[in-house]
């Protein structure tokens, strides 16, 4: 199942531009960086290549401290790169762009807001009409299975519903590509399926291109039609698993025969690195305990 | 039968507050009443209670609370006005709050009360003096909590925000200082507290104005009765302005 192991890293990259169309609405070549701390200059990202092509759903997979979200962060222009660039639709972007939405891991919602509200917040800074952009906002709402609780603050509702909003927001800036770090991290097995669900809902719809950030295979899965997997520090791409599950999926998938090779195939990999992350983490512990 | 219940238990603890008040007040006329507290020293609750007519008629004290409750405002407005003002500074001037931070925070400390001559020789014997050194005493918590409050925004929602390309400013306003305001408004609360412990303390000192000046007044005449029932007086003007305070949070930021 899946593609045959390239033998190096090049050819990887090459792959990963590769799988998508021959016009991707997102590259990201050759990115590198690089942090200066106490210990040194810590490379967290090396030479990291690949290309989403319009309406794909591709994650990024690897283990803790592989620069997943230093990615996110560069792609999202957030953070500058050290080195490589980022093109969107064959324009490159160095900052923050109105063609990326980006959903957080973290709680992101303004607390002091009410669902509609939050949601209308970009198209508030974009400088849209109160009754326009509230009437906007209400279809996002409608869109991510909020309607009934669009008065509501976000301390009133799930942290399941709370991402939702994240993710209704993102979306009403109508950008081409939303970019979403670990965005269910926080939340329970089961919501984090059915909300695997309502993002594939939202996919259709919408013809939504969708880069997402993950550690959890079974989401990345569930989810993606290619799924990037990323070494330990320094994060690079180490193989490229195209997902050949029919769409339109749904979380049943995940009891299929074929669901659980491909979750096999992407822990072989993940495995190997996450026991090279893990052995590192406890080198620097012990280290610093004699320090 | 139920929803009477349910109204009676949404009532429960401001009830159960009021019963608290009338418990300790009748306890107090009780240990008065057998000798077990002086009623030299403290007058029962019932005479304080009898004297509230007598200093209405006699001694214009809704006058006088009016003056007390206006210079607390004019101090805390100025406190408003002038302390977030320089909480932001500090935030936004990273160079000026490490400078000053730490004489700000002492300042919180100080007993600036003491300085009232200073402020008698620049303004005189008037409600100016009085609202100067409210203002003063309250400055350095408004300017701390403002500072705290700024800092305290969530990383994430300055990222979302450059995410959507916020201006600075659009930042400040539509992020930072609402995240802010649960901190600010604590602030103006120890602020009110500070003003308003001054300006009370400042009438009784020089003698001049409002509740203060009044207490002065009771506590030579050795008028114990109505003097408790002035000081009752000033706890109405803080409970006032708490509520007063509270409306306005819940205005500017309306969390379920």
């Amino acid at each position: 199942m899946g593609p045959p192991r390239p033998p190096n890293d090049a050819t990887v990259a090459t792959a990963a531009i590769a799988g998508a169309a021959a016009c991707p609405l997102l590259l990201v070549e050759a990115l590198g960086k690089a942090f200066e701390t106490a210990e040194g200059v810590v490379t967290a990202v090396d030479g990291v290549s690949f290309a989403v092509a319009k309406g794909e759903i591709v994650s990024l997979i690897g283990p803790s401290g592989c620069g997943k979200s230093t990615v996110f962060n560069i792609i999202g222009g957030l953070t500058p790169a050290s080195e490589g660039r980022v093109v969107i639709d064959g324009e490159s972007v160095a900052g923050p762009h109105a063609a990326i939405g980006m959903v957080f891991q973290e709680e992101s919602t303004l607390p002091w807001r009410t669902v509609v509200e939050n949601i209308a917040f970009p198209l508030e800074i974009a400088g849209m009409r109160r009754g326009e952009r509230l009437e906007t906002a209400m279809e996002f709402v409608r869109l991510v299975g909020l309607a009934g609780f669009e008065r509501r603050y976000p301390a009133e509702l799930s942290g399941g519903m709370r991402q939702r909003v994240s993710i209704a927001r993102a979306l009403a800036f109508r950008p081409k590509i939303l970019l979403m770090d670990e965005p269910f991290a926080s939340l329970d097995e089961q919501t984090r399926l059915l909300l695997g669900d309502k993002v594939l809902e939202i996919q259709q719809d919408l013809a939504q291109t969708i880069l997402l950030i993950t550690h959890n295979i079974t989401e990345a899965v569930q989810l993606s039609d290619r799924i990037l997997v990323m070494s330990y520090r320094p994060g690079r791409i180490k193989r490229t698993v195209e997902i050949a599950l029919p769409r339109p999926r749904t979380s049943e998938i995940v009891s299929s025969d074929a669901f659980g090779r491909y979750v096999a195939e992407v822990w072989g990999d993940l495995r190997e690195e996450a026991s090279r992350g893990m052995r590192q983490d406890e080198r620097h512990a012990r280290e610093e305990a004699r320090r | 039968m139920m929803r009477a219940l349910a109204r009676t238990l949404r009532a429960a603890p401001g009830l159960v507050g009021l019963a608290s008040l009338a418990g300790f007040i009748l306890a107090v006329e009780a240990l008065i009443r057998v000798g077990a507290i002086n009623r030299y020293v403290v007058p029962l609750p019932s005479e304080v209670g009898a004297a509230l007519p007598r200093i209405v008629a006699e001694e214009d004290v809704v006058g006088r609370f009016l003056t007390t409750a206006g210079e607390a405002a004019a101090a805390s407005l100025l406190l408003a006005a002038v302390g977030i003002p320089l909480g932001v500074l500090l935030y936004r001037w990273r160079i000026v709050c490490v400078a000053v931070e730490s004489w700000v925070g002492a300042m919180a400390a100080a007993p600036l009360v003491l300085v009232y001559p200073l402020f008698l020789v620049i303004f005189g014997r008037t409600a100016l003096t009085i609202v100067a050194i409210g203002f003063v005493a309250g400055l350095a918590p408004v300017i701390l909590n403002t500072l705290e409050g700024l800092r305290a925004t969530r990383k994430v929602l300055i990222d979302m925000g450059r995410s959507f390309k916020l201006s600075h400013a659009q930042r400040f306003w539509k992020i930072e200082l609402p995240s802010a305001l649960p901190s600010i408004f604590t602030g103006l609360r120890l602020g009110l507290i500070f003003a308003l412990i001054n300006v009370v303390g400042v009438e009784f000192l020089i003698n001049f104005g409002g509740l203060g000046q009044l207490i002065n007044d009771l506590a030579e005449r050795y008028d114990l009765p109505a003097m408790y029932a002035t000081i009752g007086c000033v706890v109405l003007v803080s409970v006032l302005f708490f509520m007063g305070l509270e409306r306005i949070e819940r205005w500017l930021r309306p969390v379920a």
